[in-house]
């Protein structure tokens, strides 16, 4: 019985490592200059977007989530930060000159996502 | 730069009309685009132009238009109603888990609860089992999708923890009842009321906390309050009430006693007192005469008055003071973004910690039960939303205190400096002085008069833009001196200007100007000395290169400014005086004002030049300015303070911006700085210590020591209360007093 829980529990490690910071989720290309964004059950959708530098993108959050954690989005490394009122739509205008990943989080850094530049 | 403007515009019956609006819109010089929609009665228009620009050309074209701002009060009511539906909905969830997972919870310690020996007994359990099932699928569901939506995005939050921790009491709960033979008698443990009670104390807490967080927005709340819904226009001889986004520029207004101003503008008839304090927090109310500035959202006490509107909807200062404190409340100081880093790989560091934990017992005790409740007890008591919370809502709840104090704060580094600053650099004119110069004195020599000398000064003197030469041109008013024409008016930085006057040259300036020029200056230097030396300031006047006279500008010392330096200086700051004026004037004033050091003669170029000196010998140093000379000085201090009076002060050029032209400004935004980096610190220590605490104790490291093993539900409840702890210590910000 130990061996069966050992070998579970070391699986389970490798996992979490694996599943939370070796594999990514997929990256979304934007259709058009517009991307919309949904905020609800905890999670942006999508999460990962890929732009082009240079490219202007108008990200477009949806808020569905009450959670008072989904009301401020925040761009850190853009300087932006914006609230987003329950049931509204509210647009990033974006234009990233110089290629990297930028995340993007709610205030209590629970919502993640990035935004791929290339 | 390029705005977007959305209008709504009233009076249009046709297509025609459309046309009309688009074509009056696009011909404002700096539009985009302009795009009418006739179904909707509004107008989208983009481009390097201003709303008021906007209005009167849709007034001119015969229409009425008004801007979309989308309502801010609108706005904060319905996230007041949206929290308010949300908190009774995470109350009612509470609730409901609370009404299944109490009467377990006591039940279970009063032993009232049967085994699972029989079946009959099992039967009861399931029952149980399933009544359990409802209530976390009602109380608990949006734990469970939050935390699936999220591991399918290779992301682990609060959720994840939640869900896993309670299902995890359930999944073994429900396989001790199904097959309850199969576990040893030791191991056959139910944690149903350990599921639902946590969950209702999650929801509890989450609750508190949405009633705790809308507190925190308390000081924008009370800024867009101030502005009116209506005002009184006076259109053709007719006066009405009309609402202010209706208002366009140069309109007529009449405000009545006990009214609040609508928008901002020039007084052309009347006169008032009128109370400042909520935009520069300047308690003493300002007379209001003809010419003078009036700001949207101030408050007229006495008398009634007529202005001209000169700004209008997000250009009014109010305006700008509500985005400005909006935009400093959204950022982060260095303090905060390390926590970031860390908070965004807790939760999957908690899982590591949870499935140690569980190999760590399992191995040692094979205790299924013991081992269960530990790993449980991990990921419910781990708590990232406290570390998360810790730095914003404190930035949130100080950025907005010292807004209350007429202290705009631009950005959450700029908050954070300024409580580590130890040298506060002084400008002396308008910073410390009233920049309000009165010639007090003047000397002329034999073969010229006091007039003549006034004369030629003042007449110099009209085309600078120099605060003494205000002085000089106001003396010359008051003494009724007929000015003289001037040619080829020259400045020479930081000495004095010169011109030709009545086709004599001119020179009039501080004694280097008349060194450079080898004009004597013997005969009045002894006098110029003398004045300096009690804070004086003395210009010299020569003409044709020859030395006529001597003029003697005293700038009076601001009544208040000796306490708010004494204040600074008890603080531990160095206070240090840095002017363009002579050694001997600037000494004269620093002895008057306890200022500790003196760096005089300073071009205005040196400035910057100064404080990067400063910045070399190891010391955090804030430069306090008027914000438009002093630019430089202020980009290249750690801190830059712009200093104003009144609403008229440039917003956008410093770190720090003091509506009310008084130095205790200066010394509030310290204190408050202060006492947010200490909230902060006390936040993250909080959350820091619970959680490296916390964590160890509910994975059971005492458990050989003592014996001791968290209780599931403990560990619940101390999670649910970590958030509301960070963000009730950020309120207690909203207290805070100056030592004014």
């Amino acid at each position: 019985m130990i061996w069966l829980v050992n070998v579970t529990g070391i699986f389970l490690l490798v996992f979490i490592i694996w599943w939370f910071w070796l594999s990514l989720p997929k990256r979304v290309l934007p259709v058009g200059s517009v991307v919309d964004i949904q905020v609800l059950d905890g999670v942006y959708t999508p999460a990962r977007i890929e732009i082009a530098k240079d490219q202007d993108v108008v990200l477009r959050f949806h808020r569905l989530d009450p959670d008072a954690c989904a009301e401020i989005v925040r761009f850190d490394d853009l300087g932006i930060r914006l609230e987003l009122p329950l049931n509204a739509i509210r647009d990033v205008h974006i234009c990233i000159e110089t290629p990297g990943e930028y995340s993007f989080s709610c205030d209590m850094n629970m919502y993640q996502g990035s935004l791929i530049v290339t | 730069m390029t705005k977007q403007f959305r209008l709504s515009i009233s009076g249009m019956s046709c297509a025609g009309c459309v046309a009309s609006v688009e074509k009056a819109l696009s011909e404002v010089a700096g539009v985009i685009e302009a795009n009418v929609n006739f179904a909707e009665h509004t107008a989208n228009v983009s481009g390097s132009v201003s709303i008021g620009d906007l209005i009167s050309a849709v007034k001119n074209a015969g229409y009425e238009a008004a801007e979309l701002t989308s309502g801010e009060e609108d706005q904060l009511k319905e996230k007041e109603s949206a929290d308010a539906d949300y908190y009774h909905q995470l109350m009612i969830r509470s609730f409901v888990a609370a009404l299944l997972g109490l009467p377990l919870f006591v039940a279970g310690m009063s032993g009232w609860l049967p085994g699972l020996d029989n079946d009959v007994s099992r039967l009861f359990w399931l029952f149980i089992g399933i009544l359990t099932s409802v209530v976390m699928i009602f109380s608990g569901r949006h734990f469970f999708i939050g935390a699936w939506k999220s591991f399918k995005n290779h992301n682990a939050n609060m959720d994840t923890l939640i869900a896993l921790g309670t299902g995890s009491a359930w999944v073994y709960s429900t396989l001790v009842i199904v097959f309850a033979y199969d576990f040893s008698e030791q191991a056959r443990h139910v944690y149903y009321e350990a599921a639902v009670i946590i969950i209702c104390l999650i929801n509890f807490g989450s609750a508190l906390e949405v009633r705790a967080r809308g507190k925190t927005s308390e000081a924008i709340k009370r800024l867009i309050g101030l502005r009116p819904k209506t005002a009184r226009v006076i259109r053709d001889g007719k006066e009405f009430d009309l609402p202010i986004e209706q208002i366009g520029l140069d309109e007529t207004l009449r405000v009545r006693p006990g009214e609040r101003i609508a928008v901002d503008g020039i007084v052309i008839e009347g006169y008032s007192v009128v109370d400042e304090s909520m935009l520069t927090g300047e308690p003493v109310p300002v007379e209001k005469l003809v010419g003078d500035q009036v700001c949207a959202g101030t408050f007229n006490k006495t008398g009634s008055f007529l202005f001209q509107s000169k700004r209008i909807g997000r250009d009014t200062a109010l305006a700008r003071i509500i985005e400005m404190v909006r935009r400093a409340q959204g950022s982060k100081p260095a303090i905060g973004r390390l926590v970031d880093k860390i908070a965004s790989v807790f939760v999957p560091v908690v899982l590591i910690i949870a499935v140690l934990t569980f190999i760590i017992w399992f191995n040692f005790t094979s205790n299924i039960t013991l081992t269960l409740v530990a790993t449980m007890t991990v990921l419910i008591i781990a708590c990232p939303c406290a570390l998360g919370l810790a730095t914003p809502i404190s930035i949130m709840v100080g950025v907005g205190k010292a807004a209350e104090f007429g202290v705009l704060i631009k950005n959450g580094d700029a908050l954070q400096q300024a409580g580590m600053l130890d040298v506060i650099v002084l400008d002396k004119t308008g910073t410390i002085t009233l920049g309000r110069p009165e010639v007090t004195e003047l000397f002329a020599l034999p073969e010229w008069s006091e007039n003549d000398v006034l004369s030629y000064a003042a007449s110099v003197e009209i085309g600078s833009e120099h605060t003494l030469a205000s002085a000089m041109v106001k003396a010359a008013e008051n003494k009724k001196i007929q000015l003289l024409p001037v040619e080829n008016f020259h400045a020479v930085a930081g000495q004095g200007v010169q011109a030709v006057v009545d086709s004599k040259t001119i020179l009039l300036g501080n004694r280097r100007l008349m060194q450079a020029n080898n004009v004597s200056i013997n005969e009045l230097d002894e006098i110029a000395n003398q004045k300096s030396e009690r804070g004086k300031t003395s210009m010299f006047l020569a003409i044709n290169n020859s030395l006529a006279g001597l003029i003697v500008v005293e700038d009076p010392v601001k009544a208040d400014s000796l306490n708010a330096i004494r204040r600074l200086q008890n603080r531990g700051l160095k206070v240090i005086l840095l002017t363009g004026d002579n050694k001997k004037t600037a000494d004269a004033v620093a002895s008057v004002l306890s200022i500790d050091e003196v760096i005089a003669d300073v071009m205005p170029e040196e400035k910057e030049h100064k404080i990067s000196e400063l910045q070399k010998q190891g010391y955090i140093v804030g430069m306090v300015g008027d914000g438009i000379n002093d630019a430089p000085a202020l980009a290249r201090a750690n801190v830059g303070f712009a200093i104003g009076t009144g609403t008229d002060v440039a917003m956008e050029t410093a770190d720090i911006t003091l509506m009310r032209g008084s130095l205790h400004g200066v010394a509030n935004a310290i204190e408050i700085s202060r006492a947010t980096v200490k909230n902060i610190k006390q936040n993250l220590f909080g959350a820091f210590i619970y959680n490296s605490l916390g964590i160890p104790v509910a994975a059971g490291v005492l458990y050989p020591l003592i014996g001791m093993l968290l209780n599931p539900m403990i560990a619940g409840a101390a999670m649910a209360m970590s958030s509301v702890t960070v963000v009730t210590n950020a309120n207690r910000l909203r207290l805070f007093r100056t030592s004014e």
